[in-house]
């Protein structure tokens, strides 16, 4: 196949919209790159921050609340659903994740402040 | 720019926010600051969630009140997480990191569930005419056998369930409720985990095949619930530490999963930076231990080829006074404090804070070595000593301190066992062969407070206790180190 024919086809299929498996790939790709970039950045947090970080990235986990605030606050014309009340239950469960991690963070790294008080 | 676009951008601000807050979290200086941009990240986040489409339509079409009642929750859950967090006693941040992180983990699950039940429902909505409408057919794609959805879904269900029911029973452990204080060792527990393994990954198969089935789905996160109790409850106290960051991990993988269900990217990224992070810890927890992570979650210590108590043990011991230990103290010139968990159960930070007052005050140094695993979580130790008021700087971690040991004139070793025993060091048979330990014994002379001879987690006698530079100084350890903090500024 001459070169501008692929060029041609290729060119083609992106200005098409994305379909399924480019969507799963691009989500992919966002993963793992995230994950390296997590294995990098994480290596180098000495022992002694290792109960903040846990906590602190235990308050991070909770951005699953983006989600549950979608789910819970998209109203179909179907009306309220049990998937909306499945959200709001979310919602509270990760925010308490969310404050409660960030909080407790906040706290124990007071407490390596030489300065508090 | 549409405004999806302006959404997107500020997803993208929140993940860089993340990232840097956890390049922040290296140093104790910038860690503050770090934690603050995490929470600014995550405000913008769920700011921007508010402004998706399908929020913004319902909005139009029905009026506010869903995203009012959003709010309420929202509200509800920050005030009760936070008021936790305030609440919670210092000593239990252990339990209290685990009872967060298994929230987090369910909230996972209700995405994943909300999600499904909605999508099945969209998939039967029929337009004026008869037919399908668009939502219908997409969401009919979405449930398609082996698509994202179906397969996101189903990881997504199942690790959130086994997150927050490890967690729970994790929390249970921790905060030492009767029931949950002995590690479970049922015999047969190997092939109810076999069991449910089974289960779990023919219900993964069946909900990726059959997507619309919100009854496969549950009944993956039941068996997933039970998944999550069955793998921790033989957990003992010491292997605590690799369990709450293979939890952490887990709670962050779910989210990841759900950034597919819903096809958000911010979910993914923040998803996998913890799920990265909790890898890591597991890892290090692991090495600090010499143990396999499956020899962690699977195996039990094996005592059989331990030396025998007695043996060890027999007219060796030499129990000293708080008088005569502090006759020695009064003639050193470096003191190394080794805690353990027994520091923290005993609550006697504050105590040896005051200790390491009196000494410094005769112009001695004090420094203190910290074991990768000592306590119940990692850096346990650190947090514990810190809330005491005594500098990180004089924290030392294991590599730091250990070449140091024979200059210094008194080790005291106060809850701690398994992480200083030497036969990790010279007897390839025994259980803990291997491990990387604190070498105390080859300080000039080595105090241990102890209750009693009790062997640590890992069920061994510890030759250091009757070798010949040992003093061993039974009693609880507070009233230990303030009886010998008195005898100190006494003499």
């Amino acid at each position: 196949m001459p070169l501008a024919q692929i060029a041609f086809l290729l060119a083609d299929a992106a200005a098409t919209t994305e379909d399924a498996a480019s969507k799963f790939i691009r989500l992919l790709t966002v993963f793992l790159l995230a994950m390296w970039v997590g294995f990098e950045v994480i290596t180098k947090v000495p022992q002694r921050l290792h109960t903040p970080l846990t906590s602190g990235s235990n308050a991070i986990s909770g951005i699953t609340a983006v989600g549950a605030i979608v789910v819970a606050a998209a109203v179909a014309t179907a009306g309220f659903r049990f998937g909306n009340l499945l959200g709001l239950a979310a919602v509270v469960l990760a925010m308490i994740n969310v404050a409660g991690g960030f909080v407790v963070t906040h706290r124990m790294l007071e407490m390596f402040n030489p300065k508090r008080k | 720019m549409s405004s999806q676009a302006w959404i997107n951008l500020a997803y993208l601000a929140a993940a860089m926010l993340f990232i840097v807050a956890f390049k922040l979290m290296s140093g104790p200086r910038t860690a503050v600051r770090g934690n603050y941009l995490g929470a600014a990240g995550m405000a913008i986040a769920l700011l921007a969630a508010c402004f998706e489409r399908p929020v913004l339509e319902t909005i139009a079409a029905r009026g506010g009140w869903p995203l009012a009642l959003v709010a309420v929750a929202a509200a509800i859950g920050a005030a009760i997480g936070a008021t936790m967090a305030l609440k919670y006693p210092m000593t239990g941040m252990p339990q209290m990191v685990a009872l967060l992180n298994g929230f987090g983990g369910a909230a996972s699950t209700f995405v994943a569930g909300a999600e499904l039940w909605n999508k099945t429902g969209d998939a039967l909505a029929v337009d004026q005419a008869g037919g399908l409408t668009a939502v219908a057919t997409r969401a009919a794609a979405d449930l398609a056998p082996w698509t994202q959805f179906g397969i996101a879904t189903a990881l997504t269900g199942l690790i959130g369930a086994v997150t927050f029911w490890g967690s729970l029973v994790a929390f249970a452990k921790l905060e030492e409720l009767p029931r949950f204080k002995q590690a479970w060792t049922n015999p047969n527990r190997h092939w109810i985990n076999l069991g449910l393994a089974l289960a779990t990954l023919a219900l993964i198969a069946g909900v990726c095949l059959n997507p619309s089935s919100n009854l496969l789905f549950w009944a993956l996160v039941i068996v997933g619930s039970g998944l999550g109790c069955t793998l921790t409850l033989p957990i003992g106290g010491a292997d605590m530490p690799v369990v709450i960051c293979l939890l952490n991990s887990y709670s962050g993988l779910a989210a990841a999963a759900a950034g597919f269900v819903i096809d958000n990217s911010v979910l993914v990224i923040a998803g996998s930076l913890v799920g990265a992070s909790g890898l890591i810890l597991t890892a290090i927890m692991c090495q600090a231990m010499n143990r396999s992570l499956v020899g962690v979650l699977f195996g039990g210590l094996g005592t059989t080829t331990a030396a025998n108590a007695d043996d060890v043990y027999a007219g060796k011991i030499k129990s000293a006074s708080a008088e005569e230990i502090a006759m020695v103290l009064e003639n050193a010139s470096r003191v190394v404090i080794v805690p353990g968990y027994g520091l923290a159960v005993a609550q006697a930070q504050h105590a040896v804070r005051e200790l390491a007052n009196a000494l410094e005050k005769r112009g001695c140094t004090v420094e203190y070595a910290i074991h990768p695993v000592a306590g119940r979580m990692p850096g346990h130790m650190n947090v514990l000593l810190a809330e005491a008021d005594i500098p990180y700087e004089k924290l030392r971690e294991m590599d730091d301190i250990n070449p140091t040991f024979p200059e210094a004139d008194v080790a005291i070793v106060i809850g701690a066992n398994d992480v200083v025993n030497p036969a990790a060091r010279t007897d390839p048979k025994s259980p803990i062969a291997g491990m990387p330990i604190l070498d105390v014994d080859k300080a000039k002379t080595v105090v241990v407070v102890k209750r009693s001879l009790s062997p640590g987690f890992a069920g061994i006698p510890n030759p250091l206790f009757a070798a010949d530079n040992t003093l061993m100084y039974f009693a609880d350890g507070k009233k230990a180190i303030l009886d010998l903090t008195a005898a100190l500024q006494q003499g």
